[in-house]
């Protein structure tokens, strides 16, 4: 059996050091993130973390690895007493510069067999990542109230 | 009729578009849309089930070809797929490219399979991995700020040898 793993590649129309802002400073973050505040614009070894809407830390991870503006890779295990259980995953971001545009590659893997998780992160990355081109390119993220998956997340807040 | 059960997914891309099922539809059915974020492809469609279906490259040629299986505006879109400009693909089993489009609160979730019927190898599925992000990419921009993206399309290294490895 293959350990599950997802990629997913986006093309934005914006330079890599603007996709870069956005996905390691909480202030931008919290426009498309639906509400999250992430930041993990450390140097390897400090940390990622990330408030959720409620104001509950959602994750406090390490750095793996950081050379901005071309690729990021952090640890990934959220705090939420529901998700709890399973060994850190691994975030991995690159960043390639094509005439002023992005194209953004995200990896996430090191989970193990039917990871919870994974069922969740699959469903997320897509529209975190969607939301993310639409701020970048339009200066509006996308809305949190018609994901499913951003329900969810609110009521892993909840329970937490 | 094409037996859509024999098709398993290999490839599915999700994207959300801030816009209506019906302009998402549009553009992938209008060929003065698809010319814009396809590659610079014009789409000739006959709109029902059973209709032929063609991708024409910016110089005539035909990119691909096929019949359309599924035709529900603006819900469901599914073609038989056969990539004719690269030769060696002509004789490939065709492929089944399906669109489905949600309405998801003020956006709509776009979801693109390519299924197979045989067991395609890796490196020739690499081709759709990785065209479909830029072509729903360009297709995302195009929608929601009036410009597509500037790309080129190459195939993938590595696609062409496993092409000419199949035919030995």
């Amino acid at each position: 059996m293959c350990k599950p793993k997802f990629v997913y590649v986006t093309y934005i129309a914006a330079p890599p050091e603007r996709v870069w802002e956005a996905l390691t400073q909480p202030d931008l973050s919290e426009k498309y993130w639906f509400g999250y505040s992430v930041r993990a614009d450390g140097k390897a070894g400090e940390r990622m973390t990330a408030i959720d809407p409620a104001g509950k830390k959602a994750h406090d991870d390490p750095i793996l690895e950081s050379d901005p503006p071309r690729r990021l890779v952090y640890e990934w295990q959220p705090l939420y007493k529901d998700m709890q259980g399973e060994r850190p995953s691994r975030v991995t971001f690159e960043f390639e510069s094509l005439k002023g545009q992005t194209r953004l590659t995200v990896v996430h893997d090191e989970f193990d067999e039917g990871s919870k998780i994974f069922d969740m992160i699959s469903k997320g990355w897509p529209a975190v990542l969607s939301s993310l081109k639409s701020f970048l390119e339009t200066g509006k993220g996308l809305e949190p109230s018609w994901d499913a998956a951003a329900k969810r997340h609110a009521t892993a807040a909840e329970n937490a | 009729m094409t037996d859509t059960a024999k098709f398993k997914p290999k490839t599915i891309y999700v994207t959300y578009i801030a816009a209506t099922p019906e302009r998402v539809w549009q553009a992938l059915t209008d060929p003065a849309f698809t010319r814009q974020f396809f590659f610079g492809r014009t789409i000739e469609i006959e709109q029902q089930a059973g209709g032929s279906f063609t991708l024409r490259m910016p110089d005539g040629r035909i990119d691909v070809k096929g019949r359309v299986v599924e035709w529900v505006p603006p819900r469901r879109l599914a073609v038989t797929w056969s990539v004719d400009w690269i030769p060696e693909m002509r004789d490939l089993p065709e492929c089944l490219v399906s669109y489905e489009i949600e309405p998801a609160g003020g956006a709509v979730r776009l979801t693109m399979t390519e299924a197979h019927q045989w067991d395609v190898p890796e490196a020739l599925l690499e081709g759709g991995r990785s065209g479909w992000p830029a072509i729903l990419s360009s297709l995302k921009s195009l929608l929601e700020t009036g410009k597509p993206l500037s790309m080129k399309l190459e195939p993938p290294a590595g696609m062409i040898e496993a092409l000419k490895a199949l035919k030995r």
